[in-house]
């Protein structure tokens, strides 16, 4: 019998599981459970503060529901500022992808000039957006901006810029182009490097023209790399904050008012947390929509081009 | 298909959860009433009942000031090696630019770390930093001989400025009456200054009156070529564009922003007078204003009319003055000075103030301290130095402004002093005070770009546009 009792004893001390090891897949996972819920934390605190009258005007808050959300969405501001940053997507991003691919395309030629424009390109995403807009403020300053002693040699003269409503989106474009348009060459010309010869050997034996390499070879090749220049820029310029606000803080007028700078003018400006956040909130619902949709786009590219 | 269900039921459930433990969270943030005397402040008083006052009672303390980058507060930093000396008191301080500067000290007062325990202010945003209770009441240390200085002498301030920081919280109710929130360190008046070189040369008398403005302003435009013009003004998205000559020559017309209708605040925006007001404001800018008025701050302003793009300015006085001096500007010595332009047959001066002022934060740790820096830097010693040997225009002090030593500083610009004289008594606060002030003087600015811009058919179209978003915003006040 205690022989018996001896042998259960055993057998149950060689299967007693370690604490340690009963823990690890938990310990394992457990700094992505931190980091999950330090990303998270915030952003639930911004749910629920949407919720309430939250102003840096009192010391109180009460919860209010859903008045914020429905303010928001009743409000001609909020469509207005839904349009001003659809279009400043659009704009920049489109004119940015274009002229991306297009300049990635003649700097993946090598030449001494290319090796030296590859490095100048760079220049612009090393200034903060903040300085470049102040930058361009110079160039395009009436009296004394180097664009407007340009512009005069064609006869046009006090070409308004950021002052005109006429003019103030193009204004902006030009300069987000000028600081993220190299993010976009960079991005595809690494594409256009890492691409195969062997393809486009074959094509030039074949006698296929420059623009059916393009075409049928290059273009397809690129799109993985182009989807995520074009995620980056997309997502960053629905977002865009500080080229606005330092050219024209919104202006004139209402011009300019994209959600972002809306959102901030009644935090800030105007001290209705509340009231801000649904701005952002949807501005954030708009970017994690569109940016799945391209994910997973991304990813069907990626595996056409592979040739999966 | 029913787990799923289950899940996403599951999930809710936990944002319920999540937001509802939220709330209790939330709720618990203390109220205090602003005008109260509060623990820290009783606790203060008391102990300088003991000892009286004397310039070294909290010695060995040390306090924080955050500063706007402005003139007033290079003057001030000068001087804190003297202050603590005399005092004991250690000063850390840290300047931010305008741009951010009150996002910045919003934030602070509403963690109510007591953090800084002094911050430069103006009268507007007391409007909303005095309601919730952020900022001490000054008038309990003022009246109490124990805390301040036997010479301090409060009298000696000018009324309409020291006034322009009283207020008794009331929405619609006018500043000048209620608690002392803050002491002023210098002021601004609103008033035309001129380019006497550029008026010779084209032989031109300064304006009087608006009429004559508008025909000047349209007379000097490009007057040197392209690039010239005649009239600089604010015009940026912001609700500084409206706060200088533009809500001068407002009230200068007789309009009025708001008025007080079954307990109400209404937006008066749209009036008559005030709609004739900002059609000659439009055809000023548009008849010989900068091409780039639309994104112009006081800096761009003053900045032209120092390098002679500009043949008039008309804002701050302090603002061209800062140009006027030897060496500061292309045009230094060529700027004179006249009284804001009237509208025909008016014949008083009106003008609003803008003030930068100290206020204390009501959360602060080291409250005795902070009056003695406030005290030291509003007194009469340092606003005389400051005013004859550093850049502080205007002097909220009288004895100041008729010290001999600062009438032969004054005396270099031309027409100053005579301009401050005939201003002063007419100097003070224009606006209703309530507490979406910055919300509604931006959407102001916002909507004198658009009637510039020729978005509306005519200007009491866009007044009228602009009264509606107003009255919307001020909706929720209720004035007792």
């Amino acid at each position: 019998m205690s022989t018996q009792n001896k042998t259960i004893v055993d057998i149950n001390h060689y299967t007693k599981i370690p604490f340690l090891v009963k823990a690890r897949p938990y310990l394992i996972m457990l700094p992505a459970l931190l980091i999950t819920i330090g990303i998270l934390y915030p952003f639930g605190i911004a749910i629920y503060y949407s919720l309430t009258n939250f102003s840096f005007r009192s010391p109180t808050f009460k919860f209010v529901g859903f008045k914020n959300w429905s303010d928001m969405f009743l409000n001609r501001d909020f469509w207005h500022a839904v349009l001003v940053t659809g279009k400043y997507a659009l704009f920049t991003t489109g004119s940015e992808m274009l002229l991306g691919l297009g300049i990635a395309l003649l700097l993946s030629r090598a030449s001494r000039f290319t090796k030296i424009l590859k490095v100048v390109l760079i220049f612009p995403l090393m200034i903060a957006p903040v300085i470049a807009t102040l930058i361009w403020q110079l160039m395009t300053n009436t009296s004394v901006g180097i664009l407007e002693k340009f512009l005069n040699i064609f006869g046009i003269y006090n070409f308004p810029w950021a002052s005109s409503a006429k003019t103030a989106m193009f204004t902006a474009t030009v300069i987000d182009i000028w600081v993220y348009a190299p993010f976009v060459i960079i991005l595809i010309l690494a594409g256009i490097q890492s691409l195969p010869k062997s393809p486009f050997e074959s094509a030039k034996i074949d006698g296929g023209s420059a623009w059916f390499t393009f075409k049928t070879l290059t273009l397809p090749m690129l799109k993985p790399y182009m989807y995520i220049a074009l995620i980056f820029r997309l997502m960053a310029s629905l977002q865009e904050f500080s080229i606005i606000f330092a050219l024209t803080k919104g202006g004139p007028g209402d011009t300019l008012m994209n959600l972002s700078i809306t959102g901030y003018n009644t935090g800030f400006a105007f001290l209705k947390l509340g009231k801000s956040l649904p701005y952002v909130l949807f501005l954030w619902i708009i970017i994690y929509v569109i940016s799945k949709k391209l994910v997973g786009k991304w990813l069907k590219v990626q595996k056409n081009a592979s040739g999966n | 298909m029913i787990k799923s269900i289950w899940k996403r039921s599951l999930s809710f459930g936990l944002i319920l959860v999540f937001l509802f433990s939220l709330t209790a969270c939330g709720g618990k943030n203390s109220i205090s009433t602003p005008n109260q005397s509060d623990d820290s402040t009783k606790k203060v008083k008391e102990e300088a009942k003991k000892t009286g006052f004397s310039w070294d009672m909290a010695k060995g303390e040390e306090i924080k000031i955050l500063f706007n980058q402005h003139p007033y507060a290079e003057a001030v930093i000068k001087k804190i090696p003297d202050f603590e000396e005399k005092t004991g008191i250690k000063v850390d301080y840290s300047i931010t630019p305008e741009e951010n500067y009150f996002d910045k000290v919003t934030t602070s007062l509403n963690s109510r770390s007591g953090d800084p325990d002094i911050f430069m202010t103006g009268a507007y945003q007391i409007w909303e930093y005095a309601p919730p209770g952020y900022i001490q009441d000054l008038s309990e240390f003022i009246d109490d001989p124990n805390m301040t200085a036997s010479d301090y002498d409060i009298d000696d301030f000018y009324s309409g400025i020291l006034g322009a920081l009283r207020w008794d919280l009331v929405p619609g109710h006018k500043t000048g009456t209620g608690p002392q929130w803050a002491l002023p360190m210098g002021f601004e008046a609103y008033t035309l200054a001129y380019n006497k070189r550029i008026f010779e040369e084209n032989g031109l008398k300064p304006p009087k009156t608006m009429d004559e403005l508008l025909d000047v302003t349209t007379k000097l435009n490009e007057f040197d070529g392209k690039g010239t013009y005649g009239l600089a003004l604010r015009g940026s998205r912001n609700w500084a564009t409206i706060h200088p000559g533009y809500m001068s020559t407002f009230v200068n017309y007789g309009a009025k922003d708001f008025e007080i209708k079954d307990g109400k605040l209404v937006s008066m925006v749209n009036s008559k007078e005030a709609v004739e007001m900002t059609d000659m404001w439009v055809n000023l800018i548009r008849s010989g204003g900068s091409p780039s008025w639309s994104s112009y701050t006081w800096y761009q302003a003053g900045a032209d009319l120092g390098a002679g793009k500009a043949a008039m300015l008309f804002d701050a006085d302090v603002v061209s003055y800062f140009q006027n001096p030897e060496g500061a500007s292309k045009e230094a010595g060529n700027i004179s000075w006249v009284s804001a332009p009237l509208p025909e047959g008016k014949t008083e001066v009106n003008s609003n103030l803008w003030t930068w002022a100290l206020a204390m934060n009501k959360e602060s740790k080291h409250k005795q301290a902070a009056w003695l820096f406030l005290q030291y830097f509003t007194g009469k010693e340092y606003s005389l130095w400051a005013s004859v040997n550093a850049k502080v225009v205007n002097p909220a002090r009288q004895s100041v402004f008729e010290h001999p030593d600062f009438v032969e500083v004054i005396k270099k610009a031309d027409g100053y002093a005579e301009v401050f004289k005939e201003t002063i008594d007419g100097t003070t606060i224009q606006f209703t005070p309530q507490p979406h002030f910055f919300e509604t003087t931006t959407e102001w600015a916002a909507t004198l770009q658009e009637i510039v811009a020729g978005k509306f058919g005519s200007t009491q179209e866009g007044m009228d546009a602009l009264q509606k978003k107003i009255n919307k915003t001020v909706e929720d006040i209720e004035v007792e």
